[in-house]
């Protein structure tokens, strides 16, 4: 203990170290090999060499800057839908769950006890042309023979947000939860209405929940192919498609590799952005 | 000066099975330090938030300027509050957490401008205002907190021990201060506290609240001079106490026969119609004499023997111990005795002698409040009459 305490910096890199190993064998390293797969070329057949090939960066966003736009369009309205549910969701438990606060939690994360595909493919056969749910309304009428929900980016949207919902409500929740109640109380005694109240002080510090949401949400939504997959058609094909495609299907692993490199670039400048937006928005949270 | 600016009548606040304000009707007059004292749990916080709006009574009436307020809302009254862990605004500025109500009553920019630096100069803040809530100590949170409410001009402030976080040297300046910017401002304070000096120091009139109820309203020193029950006579500070029963009246006093049959005198107004009665002396009115010294005529004499001192630099502390093994606690200033090196030592025996004018007496030993007047006051000094 005592030889601890005289040396902090060694004691403190110590800590660190299993994660740091970690990090390097299972993340650092495939990266610099993932990277320098991009760089390949070759064919399958006739096997692969390193020729330091940037151009194939160009080629591919060119070849594929639909499915990556598509993406970030998808994630994004998928994170807006699952911050417009979950957060009257999280306000609720938050502030009037009461006794009820844990089962209420526990209900959100419960889908996460069965496995996400399996959650996925029973959604394809709730929405089928003729399941439980179109089925009846065009028995009734509702909605015309031909209408689809399958193999519609509603679909595909409406899948992830199901999917990544409880990555949203629980941070919310937690930043929610730690409000003061002495601080909404001093905001109405401050003449802050119901709305003011929210708009002045709760949504400003809730705002590192939302942040934390968001990303938790946004970042493996863009990458998400399941939901593309199982719900989509291949006119709604996601940018994790195309990579799952050229790794497992067509063994094309330099435009695979790149892709993925050019879809983390996207989501770090994307994050970026968004991280000075929130940024500000908190500094100056108070302005009239 | 004496328009009624709050009026609770028989108001009333139970939380499940208990009752935490039990009807309870006061007046707070227009520009005057009132606060509420009492011991943990009595209700005072509980009353402070009906008249805030953050709790609404289970009956009863609250008016403010005359105004039925009972229903309303925390933002539509003319009412501030200053919380006892003074619930800054942390993602906000100082500057914008005292311009906070102006802004959301949709007051000019400019004019934030100017009235937020005149109440910082008035807080002695000037300089902070850019700072957040996490840099600043608790004193100074406890000035913002304090010209946050004050800036919107409140009709009534009230304030949640709001010096309860701090330490004893700063409580005191800080003491200072507030009644300080209350006869500045002119604003009506209403003051929870649970710490009698506290309350002493600042107020105009104080309630001492015991169980859901104030067992007596009035200025400090009548509080402490006359305290009409147990309860009030030691929540505010020492006092001795011994049970007797009137037994006839001598020019303007009423005699009190003590159990050993000694007569006390106190002013006949003190027992009004009670026949079982404590009487009570504070430890500095009574004087210690020699058992041959001349008594002043017409004063309250008891004998007792020197228990136990203790010399306190300003005064010494006697407890006197009678034939009947009651105890008595006298604090003596540190005059002649104490220059002639001659205080009293433990075993001598004395007479106890105070007048009759600094005797009082309270009402029913055995209340229901008796017991909190023992546990929860810095001290009542148990007559152990065996
Ligand atoms: N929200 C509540 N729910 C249930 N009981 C409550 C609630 N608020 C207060 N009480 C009860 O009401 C009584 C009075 O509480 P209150 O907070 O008014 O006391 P207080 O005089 O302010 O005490 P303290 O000096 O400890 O702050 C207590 O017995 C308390 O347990
Ligand atoms: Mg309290």
């Amino acid at each position: 203990m005592s030889w601890f305490r005289r040396h902090p910096s060694i004691a403190g890199w110590l800590l660190l170290a299993p994660g740091i190993l970690y990090l390097l064998v299972f993340y650092a390293y495939p990266t610099v090999q993932m990277f320098l797969v991009s760089l390949w070329t070759g064919s399958a057949a006739s096997g692969y060499t390193l020729t330091w090939n940037f151009g194939i960066y160009a080629s591919a966003l060119n070849q594929y800057q639909d499915q990556i736009f598509r993406s970030i369009e998808f994630g994004g309205l998928a994170t807006l839908f699952t911050f417009v549910l979950s957060f009257p969701l999280a306000y609720f438990i938050a502030f009037r769950g009461g006794r009820y606060k844990n089962i209420l939690l526990f209900l959100v994360i419960a889908p996460f006890f069965t496995s996400f595909l399996l959650r996925t493919i029973s959604w394809e056969i709730i929405f089928a042309d003729n399941g439980i749910v179109l089925g009846p309304a065009k028995e009734l009428g509702l909605v015309p023979p031909t209408f689809r929900l399958l193999a519609t980016p509603v679909a595909v949207i409406a899948g992830i947000t199901y999917n990544f919902l409880p990555f949203m409500t629980l941070p919310l929740y937690v930043a929610l939860e730690k409000i003061p109640p002495s601080l909404l109380e001093a905001a109405q005694d401050l003449y802050a209405g119901t709305w003011q109240r929210f708009r002045r002080v709760t949504l400003p510090m809730a705002l590192p929940g939302v942040f934390a949401g968001t990303l938790l949400t946004f970042i493996p939504a863009v990458g998400d192919f399941v939901n593309a997959e199982l719900l989509g058609s291949p006119q709604s094909q996601m940018i994790g498609n195309v990579i799952e495609n050229r790794f497992e299907k067509v063994s094309d692993y330099p435009t695979g590799a790149a892709l993925s490199f050019i879809l983390m670039a996207a989501i770090l400048a994307a994050v970026f952005i968004y991280a000075r937006l929130v940024g500000t928005e908190q500094l100056s949270g108070g302005g009239a | 000066m004496s328009t009624i600016d709050v009026r609770l009548v028989e108001v009333t606040k139970v939380f499940g099975q208990d009752v935490a304000v039990d009807h309870v009707n006061l007046e707070v007059l227009d520009g005057e330090f009132f606060s509420l004292l009492g011991p943990s749990g009595c209700g005072k916080t509980t009353t402070l938030r009906m008249i805030g709006g953050f709790e609404e009574p289970t009956s009863g009436l609250i008016e403010l300027n005359g105004e039925d307020v009972t229903w309303l809302p925390p933002y539509r009254r003319n009412v501030n509050t200053v919380f006892q862990n003074y619930a800054l605004f942390p993602h906000l500025t100082i500057f914008e957490n005292v311009a906070f109500g102006l802004r959301r009553r949709k007051v000019k920019g400019a004019e934030i401008k100017a009235r937020v630096a005149q109440m910082l100069q008035l807080v002695e803040l000037r300089g902070f205002d850019q700072r957040k809530p996490g840099q600043i100590s608790g004193g100074q949170a406890q000035r913002v907190a304090l010209a946050r409410a004050l800036i919107n001009r409140p009709a009534v402030l009230l304030l949640d021990e709001p010096l309860g976080a701090l330490d004893l040297k700063l409580r005191k300046q800080m003491q200072l201060e507030l009644k300080r910017i209350q006869q500045e401002v002119g604003i009506t304070f209403i003051y929870v506290t649970h710490d009698q000096d506290e309350a002493m120091t600042m107020s105009d009139r104080i309630a001492v609240m015991n169980r859901g109820r104030y067992e007596q309203l009035g200025r400090p020193e009548e509080l402490y001079e006359r305290p009409t029950t147990r309860f009030v006579a030691g929540f505010l500070g020492v006092c001795n106490l011994l049970p007797g029963h009137v037994d006839g009246t001598a020019d303007a006093y009423a005699l009190v026969a003590l159990d050993d049959s000694t007569k006390l005198r106190l002013p006949l107004a003190q027992v009004s119609g009670s026949t079982d009665v404590e009487v009570g002396v504070r430890p500095e009115k009574v004087r210690l004499l020699e058992l041959t010294d001349d008594v002043p005529a017409g004063a309250n004499v008891l004998r007792g023997r020197v228990k136990q001192t203790s010399y306190t630099g300003v005064s010494t502390l006697y407890v006197i111990e009678r034939s009947n093994g009651q105890t008595f606690t006298v604090y003596e200033q540190n005059l002649e005795r104490a220059a002639a090196n001659s205080l009293w030592r433990p075993g001598e025996e004395v007479a106890m002698t105070w007048s009759p004018d600094d005797t009082f007496a309270v009402r029913g030993a055995s209340t229901a409040s008796t017991a909190d007047a023992a546990s929860g006051s810095p001290s009542v000094n148990e007559t152990a009459a065996s």
